[in-house]
């Protein structure tokens, strides 16, 4: 790849957006304020399942209130699902209603039951203390066993089941084949703990109805503006594109849960034409814990079937996946098509079969979140891999040597619909075992023995699918939508550029790195770009930023614009120098007649563009603007090995991770330093899912871990330095060979801190222990592991 | 009721309700929204302010029991266009990312860095618990303010 200077591809440039965030200049949406605007406090169900009335008289005449909504004002449409995914049977999966405001009937704890607009806050949160709700409750439905067989009733009447679909890929029969056959079988269950996204910025929205022109502004804690215009728009509120902004400024983080359209969107861009005035509402920490979407919540049973030495022969797993109360955004797609499509992982396994039951229950409802349904996946088969590994006497390096997908074998089909282009998953292997110094382990771990100390280690050799795109893939599989992404790069008249993209970034750093695919490809300098994102009225259009797909799709985008104007600027740099265009080459951000010394600049050609007197006028039509659609082949497919070492002390089963190893392949990097800083951020929340998080709800339907002192926030010294690395193959199917880095931190640490736990603890004969692995749960473990023996 | 503070310099009296919080009163009557709110019950430090020389969460104190004191902010450790050196060290270390939690932490880290110039990592990573950051799994935050220190003077 040509080095584009110092600010192309592959240095580690430091970020162009820092700096406003540095001196607390940020654009979040909370810092923004409207002219003339009200407050917004939603009040919230603090039943589970009820069916409810209220009574808004007093509030209404409450100091400062300007109108309060009840769900029978609100005459919108439903609140929209954007994959549907069918049952084995064929029929479509259960979609319930799910209006922005509760209209009789509350569903879980947080679910909006009245609007309170008010002059300021404080006077929305006073009146809403007089409204009186009367609740009628009905027995609450959290467990999903329980929900399965219909047991306490059902959370939507009308659809008759508590089952939204009962789906499967895969071959069972040659699955129940192969185990019936095989040498070795294992078996475990797991559950993925729910988990509570938590991005720092709370959600919060303003809608801004100008009613001189009819136009709808929102502006909105969004990953993924254009999105929420086509959801809001098109299916809740029936308002055309042409009439409605949205606006996602700097967003303070996302992890997936600002991806979705909320009812609150709707809410405020609603209210702000019936008042005619603007209308804003921020969630504060605890309204987000009961009305962000969370994530996971899994309940599986894994069958691998080995022969004797070892080899995959057949995986079947069967998992019960938890919905809420209502179907969010892409709730439906995360349990099946990010799920279970990646069960083969790195491994040769020749059968695989899955069955998938997704379940609602008196819960938030639960959608991505950071690696979404790859986390999962991965959970289970480097959970199995392990305890396999272990039942045999196999070394868990050798386990994963012998199953895995050689490099000579790409691109390689795998069972479960996917078929991965490249990678090389002994290489990322031997790297971490380097980087981990795991030739030293048993040093280390007699060293901990002296002190009375238990010390283990994890593995993780794990792969995920990401940069989600392939609008004909993802269409056939069910999605509503396409995936493709838009860029438009403006190349100005004195030559500075600036790039229009649909991704989004929300920490992920694109000021930067998209700046340097351009300095990269147009020879000029970062300073001379601007990447502009987030608004609907300035960017062509956008899919947005989720499943690590900024780069390799939105890069893609970006090169692809790039290209065109390369194309142009060659026409009319061989018109003004009198040469054929295919004699033209850019070398450096030059374009030069090949064998001369004759050559023009970006910006001579860009000025030429835009005055254009001596110009190519029959060809070509002036300006320097070109605009790209991407849409890819396939999905990328990171890919690496994490490596966890614990030590435990027994008496108190308090776990410290003391080293935390990661080599990934996330193809082409074109900034280091933001590509570790991704890695960084994944490994710590997979590291919290694994040893910290946990989002519990007792029988009654009420969240017990609502606040940062019940939901457990890792914190720096729950973290050592990790050790970070990376090996290289190359995306076959997009220019830049990239892949994608934001999830796989997240994706492949669990398991290997779990592993590394279960090894500390396997002396004991412990062989399972659950996420979150407390000090509590370990310390029962050691305990019970010690009565047995 | 009256209160009066300088506020990176500059002094300001304002008339507020008595149950205003110091964080409201910053980012809502000073319109200094570099201060941030990222919780409802004191615990993630996205609102860390300097109040009197001390790192304290403006969040958990009310704007009445600033009244007579001297609070910096965010807004007003950089002089001019001169990053102070702990944001400088941030944005050297990649030690942000979303940047919602940045002017908490650099608020916070200043005050450790300053009271333990020679600090070391254990006690960085102790001293950033009331300190939440949801994007870097702290790594390039602790790296950062490494840094810092020895720029600082430890
Ligand atoms: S907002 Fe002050 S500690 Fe969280
Ligand atoms: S940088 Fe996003 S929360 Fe710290």
């Amino acid at each position: 790849m040509p080095d584009g200077g110092s600010t192309g591809i592959g240095a580690s440039v430091k970020r162009k957006e820092d700096y406003r965030f540095l001196v607390g200049q940020g654009n979040y949406t909370d810092d923004i304020n409207r002219p003339n605007q009200t407050y917004t406090y939603m009040l919230r169900s603090s039943s589970a399942h009820a069916k409810f009335s209220l009574d808004i008289t007093k509030a209404s005449e409450a100091d400062g209130v300007v109108k309060i909504f009840v769900g029978t004002d609100m005459d919108v449409g439903s609140i929209p699902c954007g994959w549907q995914v069918d049952s084995k049977d064929g029929t479509p999966m259960r979609e319930p209603a799910h209006p922005p405001i509760a209209k009789d009937k509350v569903r879980y704890v947080g679910e909006i039951i009245a609007v309170i607009i008010a002059e300021t806050l404080e006077d929305a949160k006073n009146a809403a203390e007089l409204i009186d709700v009367n609740y009628e409750d009905i027995p609450v439905i959290i467990d999903m066993q329980e929900a399965l067989n219909n047991a306490n009733g059902l959370v939507h009447d009308e659809i008759e089941s508590n089952v939204c679909y009962d789906w499967e890929i895969g071959d069972s029969e040659a699955v129940d084949k192969a185990i019936s056959e095989a040498a070795h079988i294992t078996t475990l269950d797991v559950r993925n703990n729910r988990l509570i996204p938590n991005a720092m910025e709370t959600r919060s929205a303003i809608g801004d109805y100008e009613h001189s022109t009819g136009q709808y502004t929102l502006y909105t804690t969004s990953q993924n503006p254009h999105v929420i215009r086509l959801l809001m728009g098109a299916f809740v509120l029936g308002l055309p594109e042409h009439k409605l902004r949205v606006i996602a400024p700097d967003v303070g983080g996302g992890f997936g849960s600002k991806i979705f359209h909320y009812a609150e969107e709707s809410i405020v861009t609603w209210a702000s034409n019936q008042i005619r005035r603007p209308v804003k509402w921020t969630s504060d920490r605890s309204e987000a814990f009961i009305s962000d979407a969370h994530g996971r919540d899994h309940v599986t049973s894994v069958k691998l079937a080995l022969d004797k030495d070892g080899k995959f022969l057949a995986l079947k797993v069967d998992t019960l996946a938890n919905m809420g109360a209502y179907l969010s955004t892409f709730a439906s797609s995360v349990p099946t098509y990010l799920y279970a499509t990646l069960l083969a992982g790195t491994y040769t396994t020749p059968a695989i079969h899955c069955n998938v039951k997704s379940i609602f229950t008196n819960t938030v409802p639960v959608d991505a979140y950071r690696g979404a349904g790859r986390p999962e996946a991965t959970y289970l088969i480097e959970r199995i891999v392990d305890k396999a590994a272990r039942e045999m006497g196999i070394s868990q390096v050798d386990i994963r040597r012998k199953n895995f997908i050689p490099v000579d074998a790409f691109p390689y089909q795998t069972p479960v619909a996917l078929q991965y282009d490249s990678g090389n998953y002994n290489a990322t292997l031997d790297a971490a075992l380097k980087k981990a110094d795991y030739d030293g382990f048993e040093a280390r771990k007699a060293a901990s023995a002296k002190k009375g100390m238990l010390r283990g280690i994890g593995f993780s050799t794990y792969l995920e699918a990401c940069g989600i795109a392939p609008s004909a893939v993802v269409g056939s599989l069910g999605a509503r939508a396409g995936l493709f992404e838009c860029a438009e790069v403006r190349v100005h008249p004195t030559g500075s550029v600036t790039v229009f993209t649909g991704s989004h970034s929300h920490g992920q750093g694109h000021e930067t790195t998209f700046a340097q695919l351009v300095s990269e490809k147009l020879g000029i300098s970062t300073d001379m770009v601007e990447i502009s994102h987030g608004d609907t009225n300035n960017i062509p259009f956008g899919m947005g930023t989720y499943g690590s797909r900024s780069l390799a799709v939105g890069g893609e985008a970006i090169v692809k614009a790039m290209d065109k104007v390369i194309a142009k600027a060659k026409k009319i740099a061989a018109h003004i120098m009198e040469a054929s265009a295919d004699d033209i080459e850019l070398n450096n951000g030059n374009f030069e007649i090949a064998g001369t010394d004759k050559s023009m600049s970006l910006a001579d050609i860009s000025l030429a563009a835009y005055v254009p007197h001596n110009y190519p006028h029959e060809e070509l039509e002036p300006g320097l603007d070109e605009k790209a659609f991407y849409d890819p082949l396939n999905f990328t497919y990171p890919g690496g090995c994490h490596i966890c070492e614990v030590e435990i002390n027994p008496n108190t089963g308090e776990v410290k991770v003391e080293g935390m190893t990661a080599v990934d392949d996330v193809g082409k990097v074109i900034n280091p330093m933001i590509v570790e800083g991704q890695i960084h951020g994944g490994l710590a929340q997979g590291i919290g899912q694994a040893l910290l998080e946990n989002a519990a709800y007792d029988s009654n339907g009420q969240l017990l871990s609502g606040s940062y002192m019940d939901y457990a926030m890792p914190r720096a010294d729950n973290f050592v330095d990790f050790k970070v690395g990376n090996e290289v193959t190359l995306c076959t199917h997009n220019s830049l060979g990239v892949k994608g880095c934001g999830e796989v931190g997240a994706i492949g640490s669990p398991p290997a801190v779990i592993n590394a736990v279960v090894d500390a603890l396997s002396e004991l004969g412990v062989d399972d222990i659950s996420m979150p692995a407390t000090s509590e749960k370990v310390w029962s473990a050691i305990n019970n592991a010690k009565n047995k023996n | 009721m009256e209160i009066s503070v300088k506020i990176n310099g500059k002094d300001i009296k304002a008339d507020i309700k008595p149950n205003t919080l110091l964080s409201t009163f910053i980012r809502e009557h000073l319109n200094l929204t570099g201060t941030h709110i990222g919780c409802d019950t004191s615990q993630c430090g996205a609102c860390a302010i300097h109040l009197n020389g001390d790192a304290v969460k403006s969040c958990a104190i009310l704007a009445a029991q600033a009244d007579g004191s001297e609070i910096t902010t965010i807004e007003g450790i950089a002089s001019g266009d001169k990053l102070h050196p702990m944001q400088q060290a941030f944005h050297e270390n990649h030690g942000l990312q979303c940047g919602y939690c940045t002017p908490g932490m650099v608020m916070s880290s200043i005050k450790l860095v300053e009271n333990n110039p020679n600090i070391s990592e254990d006690e960085i990573r102790k001293g950033l618990e009331g300190n939440i950051c949801r994007c870097t799994g702290y790594h390039n935050i602790v790296k950062s303010i490494k840094q810092a220190a020895s720029v600082m003077g430890g």
